[in-house]
């Protein structure tokens, strides 16, 4: 399975957002997407999953234009986590993430359903809040809890299917996370790109992106700016020209040889 | 099945006892004493026979037409509430109503005095039928549904909002339009046209049951199909979409069956406020938001709820029949201003 972005542009008003980017994600691999505040990379992502219809060029999947494939299919081959839910009704978290699997894996029981549906809860740490109120838990879980439906759309399919597990889209999905749930989230990033199935996701720290993605992607003015593994990628140069990071100082770790950034002085000159 | 959607769904079977019983009760009470019995022994003439001819002629039809359109309405209601995702959202909001009044407003004033032109034996046909006004009512209310959704729609999107803002814009035009018509219209005509916005049962027949009946059937077959899509647009339009559901499918359908089971009913029996916002929201109290169990319950406590409200109709100010939108009005507000209260409460936070 391979989803591949063919100058994939997007316009709006008069003003192309995203331009030409050409691009492929692969089974088996972490790609993080990073960039500055509106480079187009939420965009990229939203083309990637077909949620926006290129205005240039063309999305694929298994190299098959994703515009002709029926919604049903594409559920059951790539699932995105948004920056916001627009969810204001007051279902049961299991409710939630159960509704996740409906069209991606039409013929499974609903107590099987259900069922996957409390093991995801599990998995992003909600498993004692499976019968609560969506609306009464905190931002944080609550995105936790979209991201669980969200892996429950390839889960559910996956088992119903015995297909390959699909492309896990993920918007900024350590926004409302603390410092120990950053990690959990990425750790299950990083287990669905393990059994197989890829993983892209927009990301503002570019430490935890060097850490777990295998690949990063730079959107830089809606143009694809550098692509490659962390180590090529990240660099002084990047930090300065795309981050307008002047006193910044990309590092290596001791162990790991992953580079991380540090900036240092930030403050001092504002005195 | 999870221990809360049992109780909703035990909650739901024991709305259809009753239902029943205020069917019986209607069906019992008005302005002549009228005994259930007489539907199996009034078969030879006789008292029995005159009791049995109202009960079959002229309460049964006024009950089943008070159900129909009040599961209709209701029903209308829950999936307008989904669709834009506002507890407040009524079945008018597509226009429906408003071209239906404009459309029945249009018949009754100018029917009668446009028409002399074409002859007096047309002229007789059309005022003398009781069909026209209805027939009109809901091509009016078609007319005005596909308008919106031509007006919405763009490049194979349609916009829910667009919606919402060019219906109250489309509302407002075909209620100055109506306001001209009224302006226009002859004591008689105005004083029909009043009680059609009133709403009233009185004008049931089986005949007009068969033909609300396509039309509902229609409804019916769709809203099977529309329960779970409207859970996952509860979500939101992107995220319905990404779960694999069409969308703008949805949303067509979804128009469809509000024109299909408000225009016809409205067209019939005027307008009635309230039921098709107070009933779901009712029934959400109970069963919490999924659409499998709010679109039936709906469609259960809505019939229960006119047919009650028409019986009150009927026997407030016997021998006088009060309009039954009236009623559900009167009844309807207080119970709306509390829901609106409590829902505020429920938001702020403590």
């Amino acid at each position: 399975m391979i989803l591949s972005l063919h100058s994939a542009s997007w316009c709006a008003g008069g003003k192309t957002i995203v331009h030409e980017a050409s691009l492929a994600f692969v089974p088996g691999q972490v790609t993080a997407i990073i960039g500055p505040n509106g480079a187009g990379k939420s965009t990229v992502l939203r083309l990637a999953s077909g949620l926006l219809p290129t205005t240039g060029g063309e999305v694929r999947l298994n190299n098959v234009p994703i515009a002709v494939l029926s919604p049903a299919h594409l559920a059951s081959s790539r699932a995105m986590l948004t920056q916001e839910s627009a969810l204001r009704a007051r279902f049961t978290v299991r409710d939630l993430v159960a509704m996740g699997g409906r069209v991606s894996a039409p013929h499974m029981m609903a107590s099987a359903r259900l069922e996957l549906a409390g093991l995801l809860l599990e998995r992003v740490g909600l498993g004692a809040f499976a019968e609560r109120d969506i609306m009464g838990l905190s931002g944080g879980e609550r995105q936790r809890a979209h991201l669980a439906r969200v892996m429950m759309q390839l889960e559910a399919a996956v088992h119903d299917t015995d297909k390959q597990p699909g492309f896990l889209l993920l918007d900024e999905p350590i926004s409302a996370q603390d410092l120990s749930r950053q990690h959990l989230v990425l750790d299950l990033a990083r287990a669905h790109a393990r059994r197989g199935g890829g993983v892209v996701l927009v990301i503002h720290d570019l430490n935890w992106a060097a850490a777990c993605a295998d690949r990063i992607i730079v959107v830089h003015e809606g143009r694809i700016h550098a692509e490659g593994a962390p180590e090529q990628v990240l660099t002084n140069e990047l930090a300065s020209h795309v981050f307008g990071l002047q006193n910044g100082q990309v590092c290596r770790h001791e162990t790991t040889g992953k580079p991380y950034i540090l900036p240092h002085n930030m403050f001092s000159n504002h005195s | 099945m999870t221990l809360a959607q049992q109780r909703a769904f035990l909650f739901l079977v024991a709305m259809l006892p009753l239902l029943l019983l205020v069917t019986a009760v209607s069906l019992n009470v008005g302005a002549t004493g009228v005994h259930l019995t007489a539907l199996w022994q009034g078969d030879t003439p006789g008292n029995g026979y005159a009791d049995r001819i109202v009960l079959t002629q002229i309460r049964g039809p006024r009950v089943v037409m008070a159900g129909l359109t009040g599961a209709a309405l209701a029903v209308a209601g829950a999936v307008m509430q989904g669709l834009f995702r506002n507890p407040l959202a009524d079945p008018g909001l597509i226009g429906v109503s408003s071209g239906a009044a404009l459309a029945t407003a249009c018949m009754i004033v100018l029917g009668g005095a446009g028409l002399d032109v074409a002859g007096a034996g047309i002229h007789a046909f059309i005022t003398g039928s009781a069909w026209f006004v209805p027939i009109a009512g809901t091509l009016g209310s078609f007319a005005a549904a596909w308008l919106l959704y031509r007006f919405a729609t763009r490049g194979g999107m349609t916009s829910v909002s667009m919606i919402l803002l060019a219906g109250v814009a489309l509302g407002a035009f075909a209620g100055a339009l109506t306001g001209i018509l009224i302006f226009r219209a002859n004591d008689t005509a105005l004083r029909d046209l009043t009680f059609w916005t009133m709403g009233s049962f009185a004008g049931a027949t089986w005949s007009r049951i068969g033909i609300l009946c396509p039309f509902l059937l229609v409804a019916v077959w769709i809203t099977a199909g529309l329960a779970t899509p409207l859970n996952a647009l509860l979500l939101g339009e992107n995220d319905a979409r990404l779960m694999g559901y069409p969308v703008e499918r949805i949303k067509r359908l979804a128009m469809l069956l509000v024109a299909c089971s408000v225009g016809p009913t409205v067209s019939f029996v005027g307008a009635i406020g309230f039921v098709g916002v107070v009933v779901p929201h009712l029934i959400r109290l109970v069963t919490g938001p999924d659409h499998r169990l709010v679109l039936p319950g709906s469609a259960l406590l809505g019939a229960a709820l006119l047919i009650a409200a028409d019986t009150l109709a009927r026997i407030i100010a016997m021998p006088a029949d009060v309009p039954v939108g009236i009623v559900t009005a009167v009844l309807g507000t207080p119970v709306f201003v509390w829901l609106l209260t409590r829902a505020h409460e429920r938001e702020v936070p403590a």
